[in-house]
């Protein structure tokens, strides 16, 4: 579940925000992959059209990382 | 290709009306929002042609705001918004008490807000789209009676200039047209002297048209005034020079 989540971050990163792949890790945080906060939203509302978990603004607030975001969306599936 | 469609925000009233047609003719299916005058905002859609459809649009009310965006994203891709919706309840200060004030400030001002907002995300996704605000030249010089109506409007200013600061990198545009005195049933009400003020505000002598405010709206809509954001864009016979 957790692998095939990175795989869809991994995807969303870089393909709509092309984030070059081998910088996407479980603890590289949003901003270090160069994503400011709208870009943030924007990636819930791509994870949303994707997997249809909607996370809501301000479960955000506490997201930094990718694994922090593959939790939440783990969290929301279960 | 995907249809571009454009919410108007008050489609049924003199600028509004103008402006339905103009984005049309610009190439959008419109869906001409009203609140109330649904027979006029039917022949603003028929006149418009291009698909355009009347919508119910209470922009007071979040849920009436999101259910015309999902319209919009269900015919094609939302493209530009229009917060055109507006009231003007005017009097002197003294004379005007706390729900008056709400109340403009919760049409001209919130219902902006919550039409923009709804419009974001779907403009987000698409990375490309077009926020229009009418406000009016009392925002920047002020006008006696219009304490309300000239905060709402001055508040529309900072609000897009704000906004155009958050979305810029998304290749999406927030402006503000600023018209003068324009002839509509809206300003009919006006006293005679109120409106004489406003009209000898203007270098030209005379009020614009809806249809010179529509053509600025509707460039402002555009895909060529993509460099254009946060501009305030008078459209008032000179009355700012």
């Amino acid at each position: 579940m957790s692998q095939d989540l990175f795989a869809t971050f991994t995807e969303l990163l870089t393909e709509e925000f092309g984030v070059p792949e081998d910088d996407i890790k479980p603890e590289a945080t949003f901003e270090a992959l160069g994503l400011d906060s709208l870009d943030v939203v924007e990636l819930t509302l791509v994870l949303e059209e994707k997997t249809g978990v909607k996370l809501e603004d301000e479960e955000l607030e506490d997201v930094k990382t990718v694994q922090d975001a593959i939790d939440k969306v783990a969290e929301k599936q279960a | 290709m995907s249809e571009r469609i454009a919410i108007v925000s008050g489609g049924s009233g003199g600028i509004g009306a103008a402006t339905c047609l103009a984005l049309a003719a610009g190439g959008y299916q419109v869906l001409v929002g009203y609140g109330g005058n649904e027979a006029k905002a039917a022949e603003v859609a028929e006149q418009a042609g291009g698909g355009a459809q009347a919508i119910h649009l209470d922009v007071t009310d979040e849920d009436s705001v999101t259910a015309a965006v999902a319209r919009a994203t269900e015919l094609g891709t939302l493209g530009a918004v229009v917060n055109n919706a507006g009231v003007a309840d005017d009097d002197l200060l003294l004379r005007l008490d706390a729900a008056r004030f709400d109340r403009t400030i919760e049409v001209n001002l919130r219902g902006a807000y919550l039409l923009s907002r709804a419009a974001l995300r779907p403009m987000l996704r698409a990375r490309h789209g077009r926020i229009v605000s009418v406000s009016s030249v009392v925002a920047l010089r002020g006008n006696p009676g219009q304490t309300a109506y000239a905060a709402s409007k001055a508040g529309l200013i900072g609000f897009t200039k704000s906004l155009a600061r958050e979305v810029a990198r998304k290749n999406i545009t927030a402006n503000v047209v600023a018209p003068g005195f324009v002839e509509t049933a809206m300003t009919d009400d006006l006293p005679d002297v109120a409106r004489q003020a406003l009209i000898d505000m203007a270098p030209t002598g005379r009020g614009a048209t809806p249809d010179e405010v529509a053509a600025t709206i509707a460039f402002l809509a555009s895909d060529v005034a993509g460099s254009t954001t946060g501009a305030v864009i008078p459209v008032d016979g000179g009355a700012g020079i």
